[in-house]
């Protein structure tokens, strides 16, 4: 009852005739101070509002007829829900219990709405106002309701693409962010993310990842002496769209070192918090930085240290103490995270290459770089195998590198691997994100080194960074994944190109993969800045992390 | 602030003096408005707010250009002849960031954010814009004989991806042969020189050469000094060489250049040179050295193809101009509302009428320009001209393919052809010129 009660109060507030900002409002205010509730009480507020929606359409028209509304109410209710399924299905299929229990909550909840809307119709002629702070502790009080019932998971806004009612949601949430100033004729203190559009047709598995071209970078849509975001993310954006700065651990440094000159060169404006004011100024860099490449999984990490570290910041501080305070963090967290974390990586990895040793490597992996040139350096005598693919061909830096060095190498592409396996003695792979269920995200083609060095029972080690440990689950790598510019994949030989107009070609797609994902039965030890663990003990490593924080 | 842009509105013109001997060049019409309002409409168009336009005081008391951004004006004095250089150099104390350098006789519509993002992913020092060359087909008033190439070529070279600059001299600085270093050679082992380019003098460099500037009074010209100066430098032993900022270096030669990345603190170039060393992308292949050879002064260049791009500075740069501009920038009615056309005259649809003009009946008009307040009398035959402001063109005239420049009188019945009608002029009745210049005695004597 106690539930039903916080509806009824729930939909009084609304079907008063609040305005839809000040729901919105107030929507938005729970969901600040939503955090601590579950994903199931998100939903609950989510389809809450929907049927609010619906209630007020109905107030509207004909408040006599109550009585024949009830079967029309019901309907539109399904018919909510039945809207909301089908954009998260396809999305949500891959991972959500099937949708006979999705359907089973809502007839409850349902239920409950339909008694609350009919004492709402007979209030709402006395019309009180709303109180956005009530909302919050409906919410609440609708969270022991719904725990027993099963959770649908959904995949976040920023993974869901093309389903035009989320491009929507997204181009609202980067409007939010905006100012409500606009134009040239004044000094724009807002904020303009454009939205970079897809490019190319998708092949349908990946439908829901962006595609975009390196010929349309997002600088053109604005105006150029940025004034909007910070000139170094603006540089930075660039630098990730083509390609400048390319892996894990690159893109982290020098996301690090732009937040570095943002802080510098950041003042807190007047009545304003340091702490707070610096990460509402963060977030619409890190929407601009995500339009330009999608955010790694290293960068995921750094900016939710920095973000935490900002708003630790306390407010009896000055400025400019504060700001050298952060600016120090940074550098700390480069330090360890990075510089040491690679020195207790190698000097655990030492261990494990020996004399006469035939090592593959594949593509460039700052970290295996750093290895080998350690251990050559130490004086361990051995050989690489350099593996390379298409299109990013990223092995010929790597062959660079440990020429220069000294180490003798061999180069061959991923194709001519099972017909070099069995001269090699161990695999040294690097990781781009290790997942919480002991998977190993890393450049597309590393699980198939894997799978291939399994069937000749070559020891696999993946060298990773504790920094990398991402919370996500996955278990293939179509859920998540990045798509790169399709064009990179198209060569021109003797002066011909094949594919130029492969656009013309309706039933024609061009996939550029970026990431794959590598089951632990395949990695035989993860070396890590905490030791060398099994794949399976990530998780653990998580946990205790997360207990430090 | 990002960029601040610099309009370099303070030259003489002195490829087209006929022209120019009484207008200054920012003010000359081009599709009836200044040849100013082009850059600035393209700066204003991308998002800036404010420009710094370095002019003299003349040019400013006769511009009225009509637009959102905060134009800051600096005066030079007209017969101070400062180069452009000299002119930066003025105004080093008001530069806080990197400069967009643009030269008000640039007519294009280029994307800049091609030239600006060259700027920003490669950490430039200079990035630059370049177009390739029309051909002008119109007849120039004035030219005896086949058009010749006065204009010394310009010598360019790309690298094989054809952004990096790598090479830039003009023929006049050359004897008899190119030379080109060994070092940039094992570099670049290809190299692509191109000299079919005209340079759009459109700049963007970082704060530190303009500082480097003020230190180096020796250099006078963007483009004749710096420039160059600049693309020898990417290759020159002292900049590869990774010395660390300390004291030797300032008290080395003025003429030595400047350490690169002052403005940034010293701990956060580190960061950025770890990111580089860790990222696997190199700008070449096929030696041993790091992205960008390590280098850390770097020129770039966009060469655009398909877009217009014009430098009015010479007459027939000016016409072809005339005749391109308006199609491009049509924001205005090609015939100003104020203007009287009597309803017997013919005014083709590719010409354009200035404010309070006043043409009168069997006048035909084609594929021509007529200033603000002009006056054209009845039966006058106007085809391929341009007329400035203020002419009167009495009845009876023919005039073909010409330039006729501000305040001057056509007397009746005459017929011009290809010329090019200096300001304030008057050409008597029933005169005939074919392929004249006619400037005033006294413009003469000037050299």
């Amino acid at each position: 009852m106690a539930g039903t009660e916080g509806t009824t109060q729930q939909l009084q507030n609304n079907s008063s005739g609040e305005t839809q900002d000040s729901k919105k409002n107030g929507f938005l205010q729970s969901k600040v101070e939503s955090k601590e509730l579950s994903k199931e009480e998100k939903q609950k507020l989510r389809k809450e509002k929907k049927q609010q929606k619906k209630n007020r359409k109905d107030d509207k028209g004909l408040p006599k007829e109550e009585k024949a509304k009830k079967p029309v109410p019901v309907m539109d209710g399904q018919q909510a829900q039945q809207q909301k399924a089908p954009p998260t299905a396809p999305v949500a299929t891959p991972e959500a219990p099937p949708s006979g229990e999705k359907s089973g909550k809502s007839k409850t909840e349902l239920r409950a709405e339909r008694r609350a809307r009919q004492d709402a119709d007979r209030m709402s002629k006395q019309g009180k106002k709303g109180d956005p702070i009530q909302l919050v502790y409906t919410a609440k009080t609708k969270a022991p309701l719904s725990e027993p019932q099963p959770v649908v998971k959904r995949l976040p806004e920023h993974i869901q693409a093309d389903d035009p009612a989320v491009l929507k949601k997204l181009a609202k949430k980067l409007e939010r962010q905006q100012a409500p100033l606009s134009g040239r004729s004044r000094c724009v203190s807002g904020v303009e993310i454009p939205l970079r559009s897809d490019y190319g047709s998708k092949v349908s598995l990946f439908s829901h990842l962006h595609q975009y071209s390196r010929k349309a970078p997002l600088t053109q849509q604005m105006s150029l002496p940025s004034t909007a975001i910070h000139p170094s993310i603006v540089r930075l954006g660039l630098q990730y769209s083509q390609g400048i700065f390319a892996g894990s651990n690159s893109r982290c440094i020098a996301l690090l070192h732009a937040f570095k000159q943002v802080i510098r060169d950041y003042s807190t404006p007047r009545n304003e918090e340091l702490s707070r004011d610096l990460v509402n100024k963060l977030k619409p860099y890190i929407s601009f930085l995500n339009q330009c490449r999608p955010l790694s999984a290293s960068m995921g990490n750094a900016i939710k240290y920095i973000k935490k570290e900002i708003s630790n910041v306390s407010s009896n501080i000055k400025e400019e103490e504060a700001k050298t305070t952060l600016q120090n963090c940074i550098d700390k967290y480069i330090e360890e995270k990075i510089h040491l974390a690679a020195k207790a990586i190698s000097k655990s990895a030492f261990e494990k290459i020996s004399d006469g040793d035939v090592i593959l490597v594949y593509g460039c992996s700052s970290l295996v770089n750093y290895i080998l040139c350690d251990a050559y350096e130490r004086g361990r005598k051995f050989r690489v195998i350099v593996v390379d693919s298409r299109p990013r061909l990223e092995g010929r830096e790597t062959l660079r590198r440990l020429v220069r060095k000294g180490i003798s190498c061999t180069y061959v592409l991923i194709t001519a691997v099972s017909y070099m396996l069995p001269e090699v003695s161990k695999v040294f792979l690097g990781a781009h994100a290790l997942l919480a269920n002991g998977y190993v995200m890393s450049r597309v083609g590393a699980s198939q080194i894997a799978l291939v060095a399994k069937a000749y029972n070559v020891p696999v080690l993946v060298c990773c960074e504790t920094y990398k440990f991402c919370e996500r689950v996955q278990t293939d790598s179509f859920v998540s994944n990045e798509l790169d510019d399709p064009d990179d994949l198209i060569v021109t030989r003797k002066g011909k190109t094949e594919l130029q107009n492969w656009q013309d070609t309706a039933s024609l797609r061009l996939l550029n993969l970026v990431y794959d994902v590598t089951p632990p039965d395949f990695v035989d030890l993860v070396i890590t800045d905490l030791g060398m663990i099994p794949c399976t003990s990530v998780p653990v490593v998580l946990r205790v992390k997360n207990v430090d924080q | 602030m990002e960029l601040q842009a610099v309009v370099m509105a303070a030259g003489g013109g002195s490829r087209m003096m006929d022209l120019t001997y009484s207008m200054p060049k920012p003010l000359l019409p081009v599709g009836n408005k200044p040849l100013i309002w082009y850059p600035l409409n393209l700066l204003e168009k991308i998002g800036f707010e404010e420009v710094i336009v370095i002019t003299t005081k003349e040019v400013h008391k006769q511009m009225n250009i009509d637009t959102k951004m905060k134009l800051e004006m600096v005066y030079i004095q007209e017969d101070a002849d400062m180069g452009t250089a000299d002119a930066l150099r003025h105004i080093q104390q008001k530069i806080k960031t990197d400069i967009l350098v643009v030269s008000c006789d640039l007519i294009t519509d280029v994307a800049l954010h091609e030239v600006v993002d060259l700027f920003r992913a490669h950490d430039a020092t200079l990035s630059m814009l370049m177009s390739k060359t029309h051909e002008f087909t119109e007849t120039v008033p004035g030219q005896k004989g086949k058009k010749k190439t006065g204009e010394q070529r310009d010598f360019v070279g790309v690298d094989s991806s054809g952004k990096r600059l790598l090479f830039m001299a003009n023929e006049a600085d050359l004897d008899e042969e190119l030379v080109i270093k060994k070092s940039i050679m094992r570099k670049h082992p290809r190299m692509h020189i191109k000299t079919g380019l005209v340079d759009a003098h459109l700049y963007c460099l970082k704060k530190s050469v303009v500082d480097f500037l003020a230190d180096n009074k020796s250099i006078t010209s963007i483009r004749g000094e710096l420039i160059p100066y600049l693309v020898r430098k990417q290759f020159s032993a002292s900049t590869n060489s990774q010395k660390t900022k300390d004291d030797s270096e300032k008290n080395q030669k003025k003429t030595d250049l400047k350490t690169p990345d002052i403005h940034i603190s010293s701990k956060d170039e580190d960061l950025l040179d770890l990111a580089r060393e860790k990222s696997c992308w190199n700008d070449h292949r096929g030696d041993m050295s790091d992205a960008y050879h390590g280098g850390k002064l770097r020129c770039y260049v966009h060469i655009m193809e398909d877009s217009m791009c014009y430098r009015v500075n010479t007459l027939a740069a000016y016409i072809e101009a005339n005749r391109l501009a308006p199609k491009v920038f049509s924001e205005e009615l090609p015939i100003h509302p104020t203007a009287e056309i009597s309803e017997q005259s013919m005014v083709g649809a590719d010409s354009i009428i200035g404010a309070a003009c006043h043409v009168s009946e069997k006048s035909s008009i084609k594929r021509s320009t007529i200033g603000a307040s002009s006056c054209i009398k009845e039966k006058v035959k106007i085809t391929n001209s341009i007329i400035m402001n203020g002419v009167t063109i009495e009845e009876g005239c023919n005039i073909q393919g010409s330039v006729i420049c501000n305040q001057a009188v056509i007397s009746r019945g005459a017929d011009i052809k290809y010329c090019l009608v200096g300001s304030g002029q008057c050409i008597e009745a029933e005169a005939e010129r074919n392929n004249e210049v006619i400037v005033g005695i006294d413009q003469l004597m000037e050299i």
